[in-house]
Protein backbone atom coordinates (compact mmCIF):
# COMPACT_ATOMS: atom_id res chain seq x y z
CA UNK A 1 0.00 0.00 0.00
CA UNK A 2 2.64 2.51 1.17
CA UNK A 3 4.90 1.42 -1.64
CA UNK A 4 2.06 2.01 -4.11
CA UNK A 5 1.59 5.57 -2.88
CA UNK A 6 5.33 6.27 -3.07
CA UNK A 7 5.52 4.93 -6.61
CA UNK A 8 2.38 6.84 -7.59
CA UNK A 9 3.69 10.11 -6.18
CA UNK A 10 7.10 9.70 -7.79
CA UNK A 11 5.52 8.99 -11.17
CA UNK A 12 3.35 12.12 -10.90
CA UNK A 13 6.29 14.26 -9.75
CA UNK A 14 8.50 12.93 -12.57
CA UNK A 15 5.81 13.54 -15.18
CA UNK A 16 5.28 17.06 -13.85
CA UNK A 17 9.01 17.71 -13.92
CA UNK A 18 9.27 16.46 -17.48
CA UNK A 19 6.34 18.68 -18.43
CA UNK A 20 7.95 21.76 -16.81
CA UNK A 21 11.26 21.03 -18.53
CA UNK A 22 9.46 20.57 -21.83
CA UNK A 23 7.67 23.92 -21.40
CA UNK A 24 10.96 25.62 -20.48
CA UNK A 25 12.52 24.10 -23.60
CA UNK A 26 9.68 25.29 -25.82
CA UNK A 27 9.50 28.75 -24.22
CA UNK A 28 11.65 31.35 -25.85
CA UNK A 29 11.44 29.58 -29.21
CA UNK A 30 9.57 31.31 -32.02
CA UNK A 31 5.97 30.31 -32.61
CA UNK A 32 5.94 27.76 -35.44
CA UNK A 33 2.54 28.75 -36.84
CA UNK A 34 3.55 30.68 -39.95
CA UNK A 35 0.14 32.10 -40.85
CA UNK A 36 -1.22 33.74 -37.75
CA UNK A 37 -3.90 36.37 -38.08
CA UNK A 38 -3.93 37.93 -34.67
CA UNK A 39 -3.20 37.17 -31.04
CA UNK A 40 -5.29 38.16 -28.04
CA UNK A 41 -2.96 40.41 -26.10
CA UNK A 42 -2.71 41.35 -22.46
CA UNK A 43 -0.95 44.67 -21.85
CA UNK A 44 0.23 45.15 -18.27
CA UNK A 45 0.51 48.84 -17.44
CA UNK A 46 2.60 50.35 -14.67
CA UNK A 47 2.48 53.89 -13.46
CA UNK A 48 3.99 57.05 -14.94
CA UNK A 49 7.14 56.30 -16.88
CA UNK A 50 6.28 52.60 -17.31
CA UNK A 51 3.04 53.46 -19.10
CA UNK A 52 4.74 56.00 -21.34
CA UNK A 53 7.24 53.33 -22.46
CA UNK A 54 4.49 50.77 -23.04
CA UNK A 55 2.52 53.23 -25.17
CA UNK A 56 5.63 53.79 -27.31
CA UNK A 57 5.87 50.03 -27.80
CA UNK A 58 2.18 49.70 -28.71
CA UNK A 59 2.55 52.49 -31.27
CA UNK A 60 5.30 50.45 -32.97
CA UNK A 61 3.13 47.31 -33.20
CA UNK A 62 0.42 46.62 -35.79
CA UNK A 63 -2.86 46.73 -33.84
CA UNK A 64 -4.54 44.26 -36.16
CA UNK A 65 -1.98 41.61 -35.23
CA UNK A 66 -2.48 42.14 -31.52
CA UNK A 67 -6.21 41.96 -31.07
CA UNK A 68 -8.33 41.87 -28.98
CA UNK A 69 -6.33 43.89 -26.45
CA UNK A 70 -6.82 43.71 -22.70
CA UNK A 71 -5.27 46.49 -20.66
CA UNK A 72 -4.60 45.84 -17.02
CA UNK A 73 -3.42 48.32 -14.38
CA UNK A 74 -3.17 48.46 -10.60
CA UNK A 75 -6.40 49.31 -8.79
CA UNK A 76 -4.63 52.25 -7.16
CA UNK A 77 -3.49 53.66 -10.49
CA UNK A 78 -6.11 55.91 -12.07
CA UNK A 79 -3.92 57.43 -14.73
CA UNK A 80 -2.67 54.46 -16.74
CA UNK A 81 -5.98 53.09 -18.02
CA UNK A 82 -6.98 56.64 -18.92
CA UNK A 83 -3.80 56.94 -20.99
CA UNK A 84 -4.52 53.57 -22.64
CA UNK A 85 -8.04 54.76 -23.48
CA UNK A 86 -6.81 57.92 -25.14
CA UNK A 87 -4.21 55.86 -27.05
CA UNK A 88 -6.95 53.49 -28.30
CA UNK A 89 -9.18 56.43 -29.22
CA UNK A 90 -6.44 58.08 -31.23
CA UNK A 91 -5.58 54.78 -32.95
CA UNK A 92 -9.23 54.25 -33.88
CA UNK A 93 -9.53 57.82 -35.11
CA UNK A 94 -6.42 57.42 -37.26
CA UNK A 95 -7.75 54.21 -38.77
CA UNK A 96 -11.14 55.86 -39.24
CA UNK A 97 -12.99 53.09 -37.45
CA UNK A 98 -15.02 52.73 -34.33
CA UNK A 99 -13.47 50.22 -31.92
CA UNK A 100 -15.80 47.29 -31.35
CA UNK A 101 -16.84 47.02 -27.70
CA UNK A 102 -15.07 43.67 -27.21
CA UNK A 103 -11.93 44.50 -29.20
CA UNK A 104 -10.42 46.49 -26.32
CA UNK A 105 -11.04 45.95 -22.62
CA UNK A 106 -9.73 47.68 -19.53
CA UNK A 107 -9.26 45.95 -16.19
CA UNK A 108 -7.86 46.75 -12.76
CA UNK A 109 -5.93 44.43 -10.48
CA UNK A 110 -4.85 44.48 -6.83
CA UNK A 111 -1.18 45.16 -6.46
CA UNK A 112 1.12 42.72 -4.71
CA UNK A 113 3.22 45.57 -3.33
CA UNK A 114 2.79 49.33 -3.28
CA UNK A 115 5.85 51.55 -3.65
CA UNK A 116 7.41 51.81 -0.19
CA UNK A 117 5.43 48.92 1.33
CA UNK A 118 7.47 46.64 3.59
CA UNK A 119 8.46 43.22 2.31
CA UNK A 120 6.76 41.49 5.25
CA UNK A 121 3.21 42.81 4.77
CA UNK A 122 3.61 42.23 1.07
CA UNK A 123 3.38 38.46 1.64
CA UNK A 124 -0.33 38.75 2.44
CA UNK A 125 -1.11 41.33 -0.25
CA UNK A 126 0.71 39.14 -2.75
CA UNK A 127 -1.65 36.25 -1.97
CA UNK A 128 -4.73 38.42 -2.52
CA UNK A 129 -3.24 39.74 -5.74
CA UNK A 130 -2.51 36.17 -6.88
CA UNK A 131 -6.12 35.00 -6.48
CA UNK A 132 -7.43 38.07 -8.25
CA UNK A 133 -4.88 37.60 -11.03
CA UNK A 134 -5.94 33.96 -11.48
CA UNK A 135 -9.55 34.99 -11.88
CA UNK A 136 -8.69 37.65 -14.46
CA UNK A 137 -6.35 35.32 -16.36
CA UNK A 138 -9.01 32.60 -16.58
CA UNK A 139 -11.31 35.16 -18.15
CA UNK A 140 -8.80 36.58 -20.63
CA UNK A 141 -6.50 33.62 -21.41
CA UNK A 142 -4.18 35.84 -23.53
CA UNK A 143 -1.89 34.49 -26.26
CA UNK A 144 0.54 37.37 -25.92
CA UNK A 145 1.55 39.24 -22.76
CA UNK A 146 3.37 42.55 -22.95
CA UNK A 147 4.86 43.90 -19.75
CA UNK A 148 7.57 46.32 -18.73
CA UNK A 149 8.21 46.35 -15.06
CA UNK A 150 5.38 46.91 -12.64
CA UNK A 151 5.11 44.27 -9.90
CA UNK A 152 1.56 43.53 -11.06
CA UNK A 153 3.01 41.59 -13.99
CA UNK A 154 4.58 38.89 -11.80
CA UNK A 155 1.40 37.06 -10.69
CA UNK A 156 -0.02 37.40 -14.22
CA UNK A 157 3.09 35.98 -15.87
CA UNK A 158 3.42 33.19 -13.29
CA UNK A 159 -0.18 32.16 -13.98
CA UNK A 160 0.40 32.32 -17.73
CA UNK A 161 3.35 29.97 -17.24
CA UNK A 162 1.14 27.66 -15.15
CA UNK A 163 -1.42 27.68 -17.96
CA UNK A 164 1.32 26.51 -20.34
CA UNK A 165 2.21 23.61 -18.04
CA UNK A 166 -1.38 22.55 -17.47
CA UNK A 167 -2.20 23.06 -21.13
CA UNK A 168 -4.94 25.65 -20.68
CA UNK A 169 -3.33 28.20 -22.98
CA UNK A 170 0.00 28.72 -24.74
CA UNK A 171 1.18 32.30 -24.46
CA UNK A 172 4.24 34.29 -25.44
CA UNK A 173 5.50 36.60 -22.74
CA UNK A 174 7.50 39.68 -23.74
CA UNK A 175 9.18 41.69 -21.04
CA UNK A 176 10.85 45.06 -21.60
CA UNK A 177 12.94 46.20 -18.64
CA UNK A 178 12.23 49.83 -17.80
CA UNK A 179 14.57 52.51 -19.12
CA UNK A 180 15.16 53.51 -15.51
CA UNK A 181 17.14 50.27 -15.00
CA UNK A 182 20.65 50.94 -16.18
CA UNK A 183 22.92 48.79 -14.03
CA UNK A 184 20.62 46.32 -12.26
CA UNK A 185 17.36 44.59 -13.19
CA UNK A 186 14.19 45.35 -11.28
CA UNK A 187 12.88 42.62 -8.99
CA UNK A 188 10.15 41.80 -11.54
CA UNK A 189 12.71 41.63 -14.32
CA UNK A 190 15.07 39.48 -12.30
CA UNK A 191 12.31 36.97 -11.46
CA UNK A 192 11.09 36.67 -15.07
CA UNK A 193 14.66 36.37 -16.39
CA UNK A 194 16.01 33.91 -13.84
CA UNK A 195 12.95 31.62 -13.92
CA UNK A 196 12.88 31.87 -17.72
CA UNK A 197 9.21 32.83 -17.62
CA UNK A 198 9.65 35.59 -20.22
CA UNK A 199 9.94 34.20 -23.75
CA UNK A 200 11.83 37.30 -24.83
CA UNK A 201 13.52 39.70 -22.45
CA UNK A 202 14.50 43.19 -23.60
CA UNK A 203 16.85 45.68 -21.96
CA UNK A 204 17.39 49.31 -22.92
CA UNK A 205 21.01 49.73 -21.83
CA UNK A 206 24.06 47.79 -23.10
CA UNK A 207 25.46 47.45 -19.55
CA UNK A 208 22.54 45.20 -18.60
CA UNK A 209 22.86 43.01 -21.67
CA UNK A 210 26.46 42.27 -20.72
CA UNK A 211 25.32 40.96 -17.32
CA UNK A 212 22.22 39.16 -18.65
CA UNK A 213 23.30 37.66 -21.98
CA UNK A 214 19.95 36.05 -22.81
CA UNK A 215 18.39 39.53 -22.99
CA UNK A 216 18.02 41.50 -26.22
CA UNK A 217 19.53 44.99 -26.14
CA UNK A 218 17.14 47.22 -28.07
CA UNK A 219 18.20 50.78 -27.25
CA UNK A 220 16.02 53.37 -25.55
CA UNK A 221 12.26 53.33 -26.02
CA UNK A 222 11.92 56.91 -24.87
CA UNK B 1 19.59 74.15 -25.15
CA UNK B 2 16.39 76.08 -25.65
CA UNK B 3 15.56 78.89 -23.26
CA UNK B 4 12.09 79.78 -22.00
CA UNK B 5 9.51 81.79 -23.87
CA UNK B 6 10.22 85.42 -24.63
CA UNK B 7 8.55 87.94 -22.37
CA UNK B 8 9.21 90.38 -19.60
CA UNK B 9 7.85 90.65 -16.07
CA UNK B 10 6.23 93.81 -14.65
CA UNK B 11 9.64 95.33 -13.95
CA UNK B 12 10.74 94.91 -17.51
CA UNK B 13 13.17 92.09 -16.77
CA UNK B 14 13.23 89.28 -19.32
CA UNK B 15 11.16 86.53 -17.64
CA UNK B 16 13.24 83.47 -16.81
CA UNK B 17 11.38 80.78 -14.92
CA UNK B 18 12.89 77.96 -12.88
CA UNK B 19 10.30 75.17 -12.65
CA UNK B 20 10.68 72.64 -9.84
CA UNK B 21 8.63 69.43 -10.11
CA UNK B 22 8.38 66.52 -7.64
CA UNK B 23 5.87 64.42 -9.60
CA UNK B 24 2.96 62.46 -8.13
CA UNK B 25 4.43 61.81 -4.68
CA UNK B 26 6.27 64.15 -2.33
CA UNK B 27 9.85 65.33 -2.07
CA UNK B 28 9.99 67.75 0.85
CA UNK B 29 13.79 67.64 1.01
CA UNK B 30 13.91 69.24 -2.44
CA UNK B 31 11.17 71.81 -1.79
CA UNK B 32 12.90 72.82 1.46
CA UNK B 33 16.21 73.38 -0.34
CA UNK B 34 14.78 75.54 -3.12
CA UNK B 35 12.88 77.58 -0.50
CA UNK B 36 16.11 78.71 1.19
CA UNK B 37 17.08 82.35 0.83
CA UNK B 38 20.68 81.59 -0.19
CA UNK B 39 19.38 79.29 -2.91
CA UNK B 40 17.13 82.02 -4.29
CA UNK B 41 20.10 84.37 -4.31
CA UNK B 42 22.02 81.88 -6.45
CA UNK B 43 19.11 81.75 -8.92
CA UNK B 44 18.94 85.55 -9.07
CA UNK B 45 22.67 85.66 -9.63
CA UNK B 46 22.22 83.33 -12.60
CA UNK B 47 19.63 85.71 -14.09
CA UNK B 48 16.45 83.81 -13.20
CA UNK B 49 13.42 85.91 -12.21
CA UNK B 50 10.73 83.38 -11.27
CA UNK B 51 10.63 80.20 -9.21
CA UNK B 52 7.59 77.95 -9.64
CA UNK B 53 7.32 74.84 -7.46
CA UNK B 54 5.09 71.82 -8.06
CA UNK B 55 5.18 70.32 -4.55
CA UNK B 56 2.89 67.29 -4.93
CA UNK B 57 1.76 65.63 -1.73
CA UNK B 58 4.52 67.23 0.32
CA UNK B 59 3.78 68.84 3.67
CA UNK B 60 6.50 71.49 3.60
CA UNK B 61 4.91 74.70 2.28
CA UNK B 62 7.36 77.08 0.63
CA UNK B 63 7.03 80.86 1.03
CA UNK B 64 5.20 82.66 -1.75
CA UNK B 65 6.71 85.94 -2.85
CA UNK B 66 4.97 88.38 -5.17
CA UNK B 67 8.30 89.99 -5.74
CA UNK B 68 9.63 93.47 -6.01
CA UNK B 69 12.13 94.94 -8.42
CA UNK B 70 15.29 92.89 -8.24
CA UNK B 71 13.94 89.92 -6.30
CA UNK B 72 12.80 86.45 -7.21
CA UNK B 73 9.04 85.85 -7.70
CA UNK B 74 8.11 82.59 -5.97
CA UNK B 75 4.91 80.59 -6.41
CA UNK B 76 3.84 77.00 -5.82
CA UNK B 77 1.01 74.53 -6.45
CA UNK B 78 0.37 70.89 -5.57
CA UNK B 79 -0.72 69.22 -8.83
CA UNK B 80 -1.60 70.39 -12.31
CA UNK B 81 -2.87 68.71 -15.44
CA UNK B 82 -0.74 71.07 -17.51
CA UNK B 83 2.78 70.18 -16.34
CA UNK B 84 3.78 70.22 -20.01
CA UNK B 85 2.88 73.92 -20.28
CA UNK B 86 4.98 74.73 -17.21
CA UNK B 87 7.90 72.79 -18.65
CA UNK B 88 7.56 74.58 -21.95
CA UNK B 89 7.66 78.05 -20.41
CA UNK B 90 10.60 77.23 -18.11
CA UNK B 91 14.20 78.30 -18.69
CA UNK B 92 15.48 75.70 -16.26
CA UNK B 93 13.77 72.58 -14.91
CA UNK B 94 14.66 71.02 -11.57
CA UNK B 95 12.98 67.62 -11.39
CA UNK B 96 12.67 64.50 -9.26
CA UNK B 97 14.27 61.43 -10.85
CA UNK B 98 11.13 59.81 -12.33
CA UNK B 99 11.72 58.68 -15.91
CA UNK B 100 8.46 60.20 -17.18
CA UNK B 101 9.41 63.64 -15.97
CA UNK B 102 13.02 63.31 -17.17
CA UNK B 103 12.17 62.34 -20.75
CA UNK B 104 9.32 64.81 -21.07
CA UNK B 105 11.74 67.60 -20.18
CA UNK B 106 14.54 66.29 -22.42
CA UNK B 107 12.15 66.04 -25.38
CA UNK B 108 11.32 69.72 -24.94
CA UNK B 109 15.09 70.39 -25.01
CA UNK B 110 14.99 72.21 -21.68
CA UNK B 111 18.05 72.46 -19.43
CA UNK B 112 17.43 69.95 -16.65
CA UNK B 113 18.80 69.23 -13.20
CA UNK B 114 17.57 65.94 -11.75
CA UNK B 115 17.58 65.71 -7.97
CA UNK B 116 17.71 62.18 -6.58
CA UNK B 117 15.48 61.48 -3.57
CA UNK B 118 17.67 59.59 -1.14
CA UNK B 119 14.74 58.79 1.18
CA UNK B 120 13.18 56.25 -1.19
CA UNK B 121 13.44 52.63 -0.06
CA UNK B 122 14.44 51.12 -3.37
CA UNK B 123 16.45 53.89 -4.88
CA UNK B 124 17.15 52.70 -8.39
CA UNK B 125 16.19 56.06 -9.83
CA UNK B 126 19.71 57.44 -9.37
CA UNK B 127 20.90 54.98 -12.06
CA UNK B 128 19.03 56.67 -14.89
CA UNK B 129 19.88 60.22 -13.79
CA UNK B 130 23.56 59.36 -13.38
CA UNK B 131 23.75 57.59 -16.74
CA UNK B 132 22.12 60.53 -18.54
CA UNK B 133 24.37 62.97 -16.64
CA UNK B 134 27.41 60.98 -17.76
CA UNK B 135 26.16 61.37 -21.32
CA UNK B 136 25.83 65.12 -20.65
CA UNK B 137 22.08 65.33 -21.28
CA UNK B 138 21.38 66.73 -17.81
CA UNK B 139 22.89 67.53 -14.43
CA UNK B 140 22.36 65.13 -11.55
CA UNK B 141 22.31 66.37 -7.95
CA UNK B 142 21.21 65.53 -4.40
CA UNK B 143 19.19 68.01 -2.33
CA UNK B 144 22.32 69.06 -0.42
CA UNK B 145 24.44 69.55 -3.57
CA UNK B 146 21.82 71.31 -5.73
CA UNK B 147 23.08 74.70 -4.61
CA UNK B 148 26.59 73.95 -5.86
CA UNK B 149 25.34 72.31 -9.08
CA UNK B 150 23.52 75.49 -10.04
CA UNK B 151 26.45 77.77 -9.20
CA UNK B 152 28.84 75.61 -11.25
CA UNK B 153 26.60 74.61 -14.15
CA UNK B 154 27.31 75.56 -17.73
CA UNK B 155 24.16 74.98 -19.77
CA UNK B 156 26.10 75.34 -23.02
CA UNK B 157 27.87 72.07 -22.29
CA UNK B 158 24.65 70.03 -22.21
CA UNK B 159 23.94 67.88 -25.26
CA UNK B 160 20.43 67.47 -26.74
CA UNK B 161 18.82 64.07 -26.21
CA UNK B 162 17.63 62.25 -29.29
CA UNK B 163 14.55 60.19 -28.38
CA UNK B 164 14.71 56.47 -29.08
CA UNK B 165 11.86 54.33 -30.36
CA UNK B 166 10.36 50.88 -30.03
CA UNK B 167 10.83 49.54 -33.55
CA UNK B 168 13.70 47.16 -32.61
CA UNK B 169 11.46 45.57 -29.95
CA UNK B 170 8.49 45.43 -32.31
CA UNK B 171 10.65 43.73 -34.99
CA UNK B 172 11.79 40.97 -32.64
CA UNK B 173 8.25 40.40 -31.32
CA UNK B 174 6.82 40.20 -34.85
CA UNK B 175 9.50 37.75 -35.98
CA UNK B 176 9.00 35.65 -32.86
CA UNK B 177 5.26 35.39 -33.48
CA UNK B 178 5.72 34.46 -37.13
CA UNK B 179 4.52 37.70 -38.71
CA UNK B 180 6.13 38.67 -42.02
CA UNK B 181 8.55 41.62 -42.05
CA UNK B 182 6.85 44.85 -43.07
Amino acid sequence: MALGIIIGVSVIVSLLLIRVLHILYRSGKPISDKSPKSYSTLVVLGSGGHTAEMINLLLALDQNRFSPRYYIAAATDNMSLQKARSLENSLAEKAGIKVAADAVQYMQIYRSREVGQSYITSVWTTLVALVHALWLMLRVRPQVILCNGPGTCIPLCAIAFLFKIVGIRWSSIFYVESIARVRRLSLSGLILYKLRIADRFFVQWPQLQRIYPRADYVGCLM
Amino acid sequence: MREGEEGADQWGRPKKVVFVTVGTTSFDALVRVVDQQEFKQVLLGKGYTHLLIQMGRGTYIPAKWEGEAGSLVVDYFTFSSSIADHLRSASLVISHAGSGSIFETLKLRKPLIVVVNEDLMDNHQAELAEELAERKHLYCARPQTLHKTISDMNLESLLPYHPGDATPVAKIINRFLGFPED
